[in-house]
């Protein structure tokens, strides 16, 4: 709660691995240290520790959740939690571990720019790591953390870091993790005793590397996108015509997010799917005209000629050549309890358009245990799934690996409109 | 190559984004706004979602009864200079027709809010309520989703909620269903404050420091006014305070301070100890799950 700095960028990171690992006690350990905690929660947190009969205070018990989980003891959701230092804010999706774990885990890396892998120092890499690690590599996360915790249960040990290091470097040679635009970095911490994560501490000299918190601080966050495509999904038209003023009789504006891209005044657009063309009047935000606007940006632009564009429309560049399609395939992973019908039709949702969709063909799942290719008839629950679809209208998609916002969509059930599947686009069939 | 936009300005693209999705997606959507300063926060990015067109959507209050009469005037200055039409949901209508009853006469009535908020939608069939409700403020919000499905009886089901991935947002439903929208969820107490002063938004009076009676009682700071009156023995007193939050008369408390205007209250968060609803909402501390207990029974 201590800063005040107005011009923080957003850090947006997940941390995967289960309340064994010592994930509660880190995310705990974060906002303790950062002094994001405060009085009367932390007394609470006192007063459970003793009812529980612990001498010091239990930092996990500040991701403590709901009711209904304690009663249950599991963890039904990811958890979105906040801290800022002088240099970024951070939002902090805390996935569970064990139940519904790729359902929730793939919800969590869908929106975060790095991942904190945790390791037991005591157990070394586990299946779950490996399962952590894929999900992280399939959501198209560039900068992983691997934290081994725990050092102080192993004699804050260096060979036996190394050696877990070691392991991890070629299982991720394995996956195909380590690519140029993939970060990887390893630091031995105790969340217990918070060495390396906020605080150095004393019991690890011989580690001269960054503590956990230097790393999220100093990360170039402009990811290795293609930032150079526009894409502009159009959300919604204005046209004040029944305006009482009458300069505005005959304005009409589109409103949209950035996907991606830079987009400046007099840049010449084309619309998709209706292919027409004009070039950019005018760009704002609220009543603040805007010489360019980019890539996280919602904006409201105008046109120099009067052309039809609705909701589910896209601008792009003149000179791109983009265009609507009807057929794609996909890695999907399946969220619904109850299991894929493959000769049902599905809608898809993709950015600020919908389509009915239905199943061409399951060509494998991946056992993302063993991270092989199995033979697939239907799927069920956190099953992952290379797919091809067939739809009743044109979208315009990216590849995932290119463009996030243009390549990611979401399936929904037609009769009970539950988001029953998360998929990302990998190629136009 | 573009550049990183700063918090503020992420926060505040993200929240038009959402808005405008519900804009696009819902047949019949309401904003609540209860002349708070969650709810500002709301408004302004309304307008830069949806200027210089109207607000495709009715501005709602859920009033208690019990509201300063600072923040209901403010709440009617500030519809009328938007120009956006405002529906006012009254509990005592809700007690008068007999839907909600009072345990005792100045009993709080916050959680009362539910019933009446869910005739109103009920009424007007709305398909959407967007709200102000940030996931920082209580540890029941911080699973919240941005689109939060409500069944027909405005039941959260913690267990039954729709997996929320990228930022496609899934708002359909059918009839008699609705969606609680929340497009500041990622903001924290700091964030708002920050915003407050950036965009030079009016607030109420009460959010600054001011001279007000009050008695202290177990611990915090009561107003007294006339559904608050001081219980036997107890010393009035007439101190310089301000609220953090305002809602129902009964269940808000003020905090001693001496902060006047914006950037002093930013740097009195920056220094606070004690959370917003640690310190203010006398109807969260009653146990560990209320929030949760009542967000099941429809609450926002």
């Amino acid at each position: 709660m201590n800063d005040t700095n107005k011009n923080n960028t957003v850090l947006r990171f997940m941390t995967c691995g289960s309340v064994d690992d010592g994930k509660s006690t880190l995310i705990g350990r974060l906002l303790f240290d950062t002094k994001t905690i405060l009085t009367d929660t932390l007394s609470h947190i006192e007063k459970t520790s003793k009812k529980r009969g612990m001498s010091a205070l239990d930092l996990s018990l500040i991701t403590d959740g709901l009711q209904a989980e304690r009663e249950q003891g599991i963890t039904i959701d990811v958890a979105y939690r906040y801290f800022s230092t002088g240099t970024r804010k951070y939002i902090i999706a805390d996935a569970p571990g064990h139940e519904q774990y790729t359902r929730n885990m793939v919800t969590a890396a869908s929106t975060a720019q790095l991942a904190i892998i945790l390791i037991d120092g005591r157990k070394g890499m586990l299946t779950q790591t490996k399962r952590h690690s894929y999900i992280a590599k399939l959501l198209g996360i560039k900068h992983i953390v691997v934290a081994v915790n725990k050092m102080d249960l192993i004699d804050y040990d260096e060979k036996k870091y190394q050696e877990i290091c070691d392991a991890y470097r070629s299982f991720a040679s394995a996956i195909e993790l380590n690519q140029p635009e993939v970060s990887i970095s390893f630091i031995p911490m105790s969340a217990l005793n918070g060495d390396m994560i906020v605080e150095r501490g004393n019991s690890m000299e011989w580690y001269k590397g960054p503590a956990l918190l230097d790393i999220l601080e100093t990360l170039d966050t402009l990811e290795n996108l293609n930032q150079s495509s526009l894409r502009l999904p159009i959300q919604y038209v204005c046209r004040p015509r029944e305006s009482e003023n009458k300069e505005l009789h005959d304005f009409r504006a589109f409103m949209g997010r950035i996907e991606s891209g830079l987009l400046r005044i007099n840049d010449k657009i084309r619309v998709l799917p209706s292919n027409h063309e004009s070039s950019i009047s005018e760009i704002r935000i609220g009543d603040k005209l805007l010489n360019e606007a980019t890539f996280e940006q919602s904006v409201t632009v105008s046109l120099h000629d009067e052309i039809d564009i609705s909701r589910g429309d896209m601008i792009i560049h003149q000179n791109d050549d983009l265009s609507a399609i009807k057929s794609f395939n996909a890695t999907i992973c399946w969220l619904s309890e109850t299991d894929l019908t493959p000769n049902r039709t599905y809608l898809i949702m993709h950015t600020s358009r919908t389509s009915k969709a239905k199943i061409a063909n399951i060509h494998h799942k991946i056992n993302i245990n063993t991270i092989e290719k199995e033979d697939a008839l239907n799927l069920k629950t956190n099953d992952i799934a290379n797919i091809s679809f067939k739809l009743a209208q044109p979208l315009i998609v990216d590849n995932y690996a290119n463009h996030k916002g243009t390549g990611a969509f979401i399936i929904v059930d037609e009769t009970t409109f539950h988001t029953v599947g998360a998929g990302m686009i990998n190629s136009i069939d | 190559m573009s550049k990183k936009i700063s918090h503020l300005d992420w926060l505040e693209s993200e929240a038009i984004h959402i808005m405008r999705e519900v804009a696009g997606q819902c047949s019949n959507p309401v904003l609540l706004f209860s002349g708070g300063k969650d709810s500002l926060c709301l408004l302004r990015i309304a307008e830069k979602a949806f200027r210089p067109g109207r607000f495709p959507f009715p501005l709602m209050h859920i009033d208690t009864g019990h509201n300063y009469r600072e923040v209901i005037n403010f709440r009617d200055h500030k519809t009328e200079e938007l120009g956006e039409r405002l529906i006012v949901a009254s509990v005592e209508e809700s007690m008068a027709k007999g839907t909600v009853v009072l345990k005792s006469k100045n009993e709080p009535r916050n959680k009362y809010q539910s019933i009446t908020l869910l005739e109103a939608i009920e009424e007007h069939e709305f398909d959407c309520c967007i709200g102000g409700a940030r996931r920082d403020e209580e540890k029941a919000r911080a699973k919240e989703r941005i689109m939060s499905f409500r069944d027909e009886f405005g039941q959260w089901d913690p267990k039954n909620q729709r997996p929320e991935l990228w930022n496609l947002y899934n708002a359909k439903v059918h009839k008699g269903e609705n969606i609680r929208a929340f497009p500041i969820s990622n903001w924290t107490e700091m964030d708002v404050w920050q915003y407050i002063e950036r965009e030079k938004l009016e607030l109420p009076s009460i959010y600054f420091a001011h001279n007000r009676d009050i008695v202290k009682r177990s611990g915090a700071i009561v107003p007294i006014t006339e559904v608050t009156p001081p219980m036997p023995g107890e010393k009035i007193e007439n101190l310089t305070v301000r609220f953090r939050t305002v809602g129902d008369i009964t269940c808000t408390a003020p905090v001693l301070s001496e902060a006047d205007t914006v950037e002093k209250i930013i740097m009195e968060t920056a220094s606070t100890v004690i959370t917003e609803r640690g310190e203010t909402r006398l109807d969260d501390q009653v146990s560990d799950a209320s929030m949760e207990q009542r967000k099941k029974e429809g609450y926002f």
